[in-house]
């Protein structure tokens, strides 16, 4: 359990760096072309080998994890920032008029494909990092709603909180006092898991074409690109692909651990 | 004959002594009660005869059924047992039931595990046991699912189950705690008729002195996994060697002394207050029912009294208290507090409310595990307009920890640091704090040990006397009720039945319910002068 969260940490860690680093350095220059050096395998000169147009990939991942960290980043803000606020605001006025329409709202967006409602948003918005962010981020809203309702709802019949009606709170005052801090633990291991899922979402959206648009690199479009040269460069398509794989599977492993690190219940088996 | 011997058992979870050096026995035909405070090993002595001890338990010892020593068993000799040889009842039927299966193939189960049974020969079976414990077929047909079912009567087909195949043995893991009184007596009963009729041991885990005394033949004291005193029953409350067991006897039968206050002028009036819920529709399109919880209530507090209010669960009560505390609204009727509404229109009225505050019955749940206990304590002074800040609330929140036995250090730990007692002690604070003219205590002392219990019962009289209580004491415990309140009114379905001075209600009952609670409630006997 234990053993999970440093794995995950230490590949999140690996990827956020990565894209910390590309700010200032990179092994070469990420759009510069060079022709004659493309579909390199992987040598001491460029480690990951290069593409196409002789673009070194580790550049290019490097770059690459700065859009898909932002883009799931933002995208799961905009869930949390909607999503939590809307879910305790049905769980304090649970059975209401208000509950109904926020869950069956959120209901709703759940019953839409969300890869095919993102494919449409930026096919009428236009493609671009912004309207996948914004496409990714409408479909984190019902997850964190439904998750803070489900958890608030069982908190909300408690006696403090009944102590703390007694003492005149209001239920918004309780929501943000009580019940937010009470389900934490829950959302912060709901946001790594989110936040894998929007670094797929993002690289499923380029690899469409409908994501980040060249020249800014992005891990789907690598691997879009790559597609043609499958069997000239397998390297093109395996060194994208297996940044997109650790990175998720970083993430799951330090939501799952986290989830395990919260619980106080666990934390005593484990002393 | 000796049935169940348990010779030098010593249990440890994880490097955490549960019990040390527990030796007793259980002849065949009897009934062995265990008893002592939480925390004393009393269950992990039942779960370990059970062999269901939790994960990273060590045992050293025997534990010996018949002729065969249980420790030594592999888990699919053991699995033949359970059930077979050994069968138990749990502390909460709603658990203990599978609620998707019928109580039929629930009993028959048991059955079709240990013995080769046909299922139509199974469910006869299943029938005849049921029968025996008091569900007739006429009535509970094998079809019944669980939530079909009272508390009271589910409890009776987790003994079918139990006694289905005429164990040797029968553990009840506090049977009859989740049960209201009159509940409670029936299904003690029940258990003393079918150990004497099977000959069965029966081995009773239970914090009620009250029913130990009733029905054990012999009594095993425990207290920090240690057996302190063991006897016959007859012998043992008569002639007490261990002073932990005159003691939890004198803490059970506590009493205290209010002090006398002047009764003043009205301070909390209630009158003709109803309150309905609506029942689900039956049909789709039909008009959903509605159920009656509080029917046509009517009483007044006054200022200095302390009024009890009992009854059994689903009477009313919690539903009254929570209109008092203006947390539900009410159908009919109107509640004041002081001549002033506790609801204007649908909102409830702030100024009323500063002037009560509750303690509620369970002190795990009644805090925020994320708050400092300072923060806790101070939450009703949100009520004020002009909330004391810097020293005057530090001094606010001394003073009101000091006043219940804690001390001002207290106000900046967690409140997983502190005990059960401790906690209900923080909750009585919290209450406190901003003087108000009512409290209203919702079974506040009914989670806690016997000797906590005695204790908070004095702090609560000590207060009563420092700062003019009145309160408003609901419980089921009516020995707790007879001791701490001045009047009682009792409550059955909704309706106040029978309401008077504490003594004179309980001396000389009028309505036949307060009569057929107060028989049921069983009764230490009587020890003085012994």
């Amino acid at each position: 359990m234990i053993r999970n969260l440093i794995l995950g940490g230490l590949l999140s860690a690996l990827f956020i760096t990565a894209a910390l680093v590309s700010f200032f350095w990179t092994p070469f220059e990420y759009t510069a072309l060079n022709i004659p050096a493309r579909l390199q395998a992987p040598n001491m000169t460029h480690l990951l080998g290069t593409d196409h147009f002789g673009r070194d990939i580790l550049s290019l991942i490097m770059v690459g994890a700065r859009t898909s960290i932002a883009v799931a980043l933002v995208a799961v803000g905009i869930g949390m920032c909607l999503g939590i606020p809307l879910g305790l605001w049905a769980a304090a006025r649970r059975g209401s008029v208000v509950d109904e329409v926020i869950m069956r709202g959120n209901d709703l967006v759940f019953a839409f494909p969300s890869l095919v409602i993102a494919i449409l948003i930026t096919a009428v918005f236009g493609a671009g990092a912004v309207n996948a962010i914004i496409a990714i981020g409408i479909f984190n809203i019902p997850v964190f709603a439904r998750i803070t309702r489900g958890a608030a709802l069982s908190l909300w019949e408690r006696d403090f909180i009944l102590a703390a009606r007694v003492a005149g709170k209001s239920a918004t005052r309780i929501s943000v006092e009580h019940i937010l801090p009470n389900v934490t633990n829950l959302l912060i291991v709901q946001c790594t898991i989110q936040f894998s899922l929007g670094i797929l979402a993002e690289a499923a959206l380029s690899y469409v074409g409908l994501g980040a648009q060249p020249p800014t690199p992005s891990w789907g479009r690598m691997l879009a690109d790559a597609q043609t040269m499958v069997s000239l460069a397998p390297h093109m398509a395996l060194m994208p692909g297996f940044a997109i794989i650790l990175t998720v599977l970083g993430l799951n492993l330090m939501g799952d651990g986290l989830r395990d690190y919260l619980d106080p219940r666990l934390r005593v088996r484990r002393t | 004959m000796t049935l169940l011997s348990i010779q030098n058992l010593s249990l440890s979870i994880h490097a955490f002594d549960v019990l040390h050096d527990v030796s007793f026995s259980i002849a065949a035909g009897e009934i062995v009660a265990v008893t002592g405070e939480s925390g004393s090993g009393k269950s992990m002595t039942a779960l370990g005869v059970m062999q269901l001890l939790p994960q990273g338990a060590r045992t050293t010892g025997r534990i010996m059924l018949g002729e065969t020593d249980l420790t030594t068993l592999s888990e699919p000799a053991l699995c033949a047992l359970r059930g077979n040889d050994m069968g138990m009842v749990f502390q909460e039927p709603m658990t203990a039931l599978n609620p998707v299966k019928t109580i039929g193939d629930q009993v028959a189960e048991t059955i079709r595990i240990h013995e080769n049974t046909p299922k139509p020969e199974a469910l006869r079976r299943a029938a005849q046991t049921l029968e025996r414990v008091g569900l007739p077929q006429s009535q509970f047909p094998l079809s019944r699912f669980p939530h079909e079912l009272s508390g009271g009567q589910r409890q009776r087909v987790v003994i079918a189950m139990a006694i289905a195949l005429r164990p040797r043995l029968l553990i009840a893991d506090e049977p009859t705690t989740a049960l209201d009184v009159t509940t409670q007596a029936q299904i003690l009963k029940l258990l003393g008729k079918l150990a004497r009729e099977d000959g069965m041991g029966l081995l009773m885990i239970t914090h009620d002195l009250a029913v130990v005394a009733d029905m054990a033949d012999r009594i095993i004291v425990m207290r920090h996994g240690r057996l302190v005193e063991q006897g016959k029953t007859h012998d043992l409350l008569r002639n007490m060697q261990h002073p932990y067991t005159r003691q939890l006897f004198a803490a059970s039968a506590h009493t205290v002394t209010l002090p006398q206050t002047a009764q003043g002028t009205p301070l909390l009036e209630v009158s003709g207050v109803s309150r309905d819920y609506r029942t689900p529709r039956k049909t789709l399109l039909g008009k959903p029912g509605t159920f009656r919880a509080v029917d046509n209530v009517t009483f007044t507090l006054n200022r200095g009294e302390r009024l009890g209010l009992v009854g059994e669960s689903g009477c009313g009560k919690s539903t009254l208290t929570r209109a008092i505390l203006g947390l539900e609204q009410v159908q009919q009727g109107t509640i004041t507090l002081g001549r002033e509404p506790v609801f204007t229109g649908a909102r409830p009225n702030l100024a009323v409310r500063r002037r009560m505050q509750v303690v509620f019955q369970d002190p795990y749940g009644s805090f925020n595990p994320r708050h400092r206990v300072a923060r806790q304590v101070t939450e009703p002074f949100h009520l004020l307009d002009s909330p004391p800040t810097g020293a005057a609330r530090q001094k606010a929140v001394d003073e009101a920890l000091t006043a219940v036995g804690l001390t001002p250090a207290d106000a900046q730990k967690y409140i997983h640091e502190f005990s059960g007692g401790q906690r209900q002690r923080i909750a009585i604070a919290r209450a406190l704090i901003i003087r108000p003219e009512l409290i209203v205590f919702d079974e506040a002392v009914s989670a806690l040990d016997v000797s906590v219990r005695a204790q908070i019962l004095d702090l609560l009289a000590d207060l009563c006397g420092a700062y003019d209580l009145s309160y408003l004491f609901i419980s089921h415990d009516l020995s707790v009720v007879r001791t701490i309140t001045d009047r009682v009114l009792v409550m059955q379905r909704g309706k106040i039945v029978e309401q008077g001075a504490t003594e004179q209600v309980f001396a000389d009952p009028q309505h036949d319910y307060t009569r057929t609670l107060i028989n049921a409630a069983p009764v230490l006997p009587d020890l003085h002068g012994v």
